[in-house]
């Protein structure tokens, strides 16, 4: 049950090759939850930058407030203080389209996993607008593709109570991207599968972005699994969260579970391992 | 063949203590030589059914009538209520603890009310089992709309859809089963409801058959009554079984152990 692995990278983004404007930037983002003496700081005049193309991998003590990052890049929270910017813009301004996956797949159990799978072109514009036209045809060959290059063709007529965990997550990550989205938040996607599903899963994640590019914002406890992804690392300080270190991961593309056991890898991960240890004790102290 | 074998295995034992529960009381009544004005046979029970079809079957369909326009009303303002209520938290948690009060009168008590403003008749039967049934199917719509899990809502919320978009796609889906339940409930108390009413304040129906039979002690004609009813109400449950498993068979995969309450 392994994905084909296109060996050729995609060609950078047309955006990449011209100005380089972030997709997504926090600037000083405060978030505080509650109000009065029970309030909580989550998130501390963050700041982030987030360019199209990157994959990018949040990590961090759990509660650090790496979640509300992707609630607020999602529009789903609003900042206390700060500004969210999309493409340069405040949030809602902007018609960007996201892709979002959870740990919970949260699939439909009435419909097939092809018809999850086409869920979002049904909501979305300018999908929507020839939905009852295309389901039949096009959008049920697109999502066939997707399912076929994440390893689950010919499961588009079952249901996802007939599928593994694993099969589940992969439907999820197809969700997720089939109506194209600019920005695919995924957190913890894998955290629930086990080490040889989430290892295939990395892969499939992998081979997705390298075909279609798409911007990433991941959040993760699994710091292998951010090292094996990302193209950047930003490890997030103890509540209230912010960016404490930005850092590029610059290992060549396809990278292979080989590659989670050369000394370079297991450097980095060490380091951000460090990193966030330290934080925890501090934060105890 | 198999499958229809395997379904009368795993019905023989509850046919076989049906039939036992009958030939039993017909025993213990031969046997005792009770009375037919205390308890007729199942047999006397039967012979006057047959007998007395011509003037039971007006009675039977009026009851019939009524109980199924109530539930037809109940269905409809149960599903637009619960629909309304399950929406938003808000709406859900002002409207519950007045639904709470409401369901808590019994129904019964109302009768008269409805009597006093509608006179006696077919009306008061309607509304009895309308409002008897409504409660079970607020609940159940507005739980299954509530209870959808906030990821997948987040999901939906970051696609932009709207609040419609997630009722249709998501909410209502998600409530089918709930609501499919509840009408095995519902279908059940509307009997309660137009039976009562029929007793307290009607010329025709079951109900007012029963008490006319009654009161010149005609008992196994009383007894009847109650088969009716009984036939109707289990002929209506499992109508609506049926509809449920063929609509919502997704949600009952993994349990033909699924208790039918």
């Amino acid at each position: 049950m392994t994905a084909a692995t296109p060996v050729l990278a995609a060609p950078p983004p047309a955006s990449a090759t011209a100005r380089r404007e972030p997709l997504i930037t926090l600037d000083r983002v405060s978030v505080t939850y509650g109000r009065g003496a029970a309030a909580v700081a989550a998130l501390a005049e963050t700041r982030l930058s987030i360019m199209p193309g990157d994959f990018l991998a949040l990590v961090g003590p759990s509660g650090c407030g790496k979640s509300t990052i992707l609630r607020l890049v999602s529009g789903l929270l609003s900042p206390s203080s700060g500004n969210v910017l999309v493409a340069g813009r405040e949030i809602g301004a902007n018609e960007v389209r996201i892709g979002m996956a959870y740990q919970n797949p949260t699939l439909l159990p009435w419909l097939t996993v092809r018809q999850n799978v086409m869920l979002p072109l049904k909501i979305v514009q300018p999908f929507r607008a020839s939905w009852h036209r295309k389901k039949r045809g096009e959008y049920r060959d697109r999502a066939e593709a997707l399912l076929a290059q994440v390893g689950l063709a010919g499961f588009g007529d079952k249901y996802p109570w007939q599928l593994s965990g694993g099969m589940m997550q992969r439907t999820n990550l197809c969700r997720a991207l089939i109506h194209e989205p600019d920005l695919l938040l995924l957190d913890e996607p894998f955290g629930a599968l086990d080490q040889f599903t989430r290892e295939e899963l990395w892969a499939t994640m992998q081979d997705l972005w390298m075909t279609k590019r798409t911007t990433v914002l991941l959040v993760t406890h699994d710091l292998r699994e951010a090292g094996y992804l990302a193209n950047r690392i930003c490890v997030m300080s103890a509540r209230p969260g912010r960016i404490l270190e930005d850092c590029a991961v610059t290992f060549d593309r396809p990278r292979t579970m080989e590659l989670v056991y050369q000394p370079e890898f297991v450097a980095l991960t060490q380091r951000l391992r460090e990193l966030i240890i330290g934080l925890r004790t501090a934060a105890t102290l | 063949m198999g499958r229809f074998l395997a379904t009368l295995r795993a019905r023989a034992p509850s046919t076989a203590l049906i039939l036992g529960v009958f030939a039993a009381w017909e025993v213990a009544c031969l046997g005792f030589g009770v009375s037919d004005i205390v308890l007729p046979r199942p047999t006397q029970i039967l012979a006057t059914l047959i007998d007395r079809w011509p003037a039971l079957w007006p009675h039977t369909y009026q009851t019939l009538y009524t109980t199924l326009v109530g539930f037809g009303w109940g269905v409809l303002v149960g599903v637009v209520l619960g629909v309304l209520i399950g929406s938003s938290r808000l709406a859900f948690e002002t409207a519950y603890p007045l639904l709470v009060g409401i369901s808590s009168i019994p129904k019964v008590a109302v009768v008269p009310i409805f009597v006093l403003w509608f006179g006696a008749g077919t009306v008061p039967a309607v509304l009895t089992a309308m409002i008897i049934c409504i409660f079970p199917i607020v609940v159940n719509v507005a739980t299954g709309i509530a209870t959808v899990e906030p990821e997948l809502e987040d999901v939906m919320r970051t696609l932009k859809a709207s609040k419609l978009d997630i009722l249709w796609n998501v909410g209502l889906p998600r409530a089918a089963p709930y609501f499919f339940a509840s009408l095995k409930v519902a279908i059940t108390l509307a009997f309660v409801g137009s039976v009562v009413a029929e007793t307290v304040a009607s010329n025709r129906g079951i109900g007012n058959m029963m008490m006319i039979a009654s009161s010149s002690f005609n008992v196994p004609l009383v007894f009847a009554g109650l088969f009716i009813l009984a036939g109707l109400g289990v002929s209506l449950y499992l109508i609506f079984s049926a509809i449920e498993r063929r609509l919502t068979g997704w949600a009952h995969r993994k349990a033909e152990l699924t208790v039918t309450t």
